[in-house]
């Protein structure tokens, strides 16, 4: 069982990375990319709410199937992603000022962010369990931030290089880095 | 006459901004999970490419209706209901009519709803004009869409696969004499590489300039 949990969350990270082998999250992903600090905020911010979601939505998604009315999954999924991010901002903004201060501006962005709904959908198409579902949202929101985090790393250091074309800076050089990136984790293929 | 010119002038100027000028993709950065994700192939391009114009289209006549009607506060998840109701057309229509293609593009269908171009389009266009000129900039937004997503996966197929829509077009000399499938070109690497080359082809050729930002 641990084992089995283990593969589930080393994959998510390495050979089946979010942002890497995927392609979601590609917005954020380019325009936050920018900065290492914005990028560590994103990423946080992207763990919890991503973690979160995936547990809501398991048991709804159950409910749904045993009323037989999972045609209304995308509906629901993205209804309860919005209002937990709503939650969330609330209960934060009264309880935790400092963190709602730190990462706040990334919440409302989060609600569009594929994401998010895009571990739900997995989880439903893979067919996992609770606990399979909640550690492969966690694995999965770790990768795509690790992804974001080297990016904007390599972005900052380019910066100091300079003599970029102009039409390929901004979002055009941040594909080529995260283009030599998602080739380098090719290599983790066939390792889980 | 001056009038007749203005309408004229302003339906050509929706249809310009969606299709080069504000080009959602390389020009405004939306979209692009899906145009990199389901761009190995020009079938599933073609497919996700119709989809997103039809929900695109949908909401644009739903939203610039009832634009009067809908509270500001709650707008955007009016957006998000109703979109999701058209993709959730959209995903039956393509289990039931193409399941091969269903199969492919998977969950991206579903991502449909969080395809920032819908989102920005009806936040930025739909909720202010009227059903005319909101459907003509739907169209507008996904011809250029599907035009990207088409250009790139081409370029994949032949690259990748060594077919196009299928068919072999690599000529039988070629495949014994020199001729690799360039399999990077099919996976996640080679989608960054042609979207970033794209970026700025079309960057270039329209002038657009990112500031080097601080």
């Amino acid at each position: 069982m641990a084992i089995h949990l283990l593969i589930v969350f080393v994959s998510s990270i390495v050979t089946y990375n979010m942002a890497l082998t995927y392609l979601l999250g590609m917005c954020p992903f380019i325009s936050l990319s920018r900065s290492l600090n914005t990028a560590i905020g994103m990423g946080v911010a992207v763990i919890f709410v991503v973690t979160l979601t995936a547990a809501i939505n398991w048991p709804i998604y159950r409910l749904l199937l045993m009323t037989g009315s999972e045609i209304l999954y995308y509906i629901i999924f993205i209804i309860v992603i919005a209002a937990t991010v709503q939650l969330v901002e609330m209960i934060m903004e009264r309880f935790f000022p400092a963190l709602q201060a730190a990462f706040g501006i990334f919440l409302p962005l989060i609600t569009v962010n594929c994401i998010v709904l895009a571990v739900s959908l997995f989880m439903v198409i893979r067919e996992y369990g609770f606990i399979d579902s909640v550690v492969f949202a966690f694995g999965s929101a770790c990768g795509w931030t690790g992804a974001i985090i080297v990016t904007a790393g390599i972005n900052e250091k380019l910066k100091l290089v300079g003599d970029i074309p102009g039409g390929m800076k901004g979002p055009g050089i941040i594909m080529v880095s995260a283009g030599i990136l998602a080739l380098a984790i090719m290599g983790f293929t066939g390792v889980v | 006459m001056g009038s007749q010119g203005l309408l004229k002038s302003r339906t050509a100027k929706t249809i310009l901004d969606g299709i080069w000028r504000d080009h959602p993709v390389f020009s405004m950065l939306l979209g692009i999970c899906s145009a990199l994700a389901v761009s190995n192939r020009v079938a599933n391009a073609i497919a996700m490419g119709a989809s997103l114009t039809f929900v695109l289209v949908s909401t644009a006549i739903i939203i610039s209706s009832l634009r009067k009607m809908i509270p500001n506060r709650i707008r955007m998840i009016t957006y998000m209901i109703t979109i999701a109701s058209f993709v959730i057309i959209v995903d039956r229509f393509l289990k039931a009519f193409f399941p091969g293609i269903s199969e492919s593009i998977g969950p991206y269908v579903g991502l449909i709803i969080t395809n920032c171009i819908v989102m920005g389009r009806a936040e930025a266009f739909f909720i202010q004009n009227n059903p005319y000129y909101s459907v003509l900039d739907a169209l507008s937004n996904g011809f250029a869409y599907t035009y990207t997503l088409v250009i790139i996966s081409v370029v994949r197929e032949i690259l990748g696969f060594g077919t196009l829509l299928g068919v072999n077009v690599i000529p039988a000399a070629w495949l014994d004499s020199w001729w690799q499938n360039w399999v990077v070109m099919a996976m996640a690497p080679g989608a960054f590489f042609l979207l970033a080359v794209f970026i700025w082809i079309s960057r270039t050729l329209a002038k657009i300039e990112t500031k080097d930002m601080g």
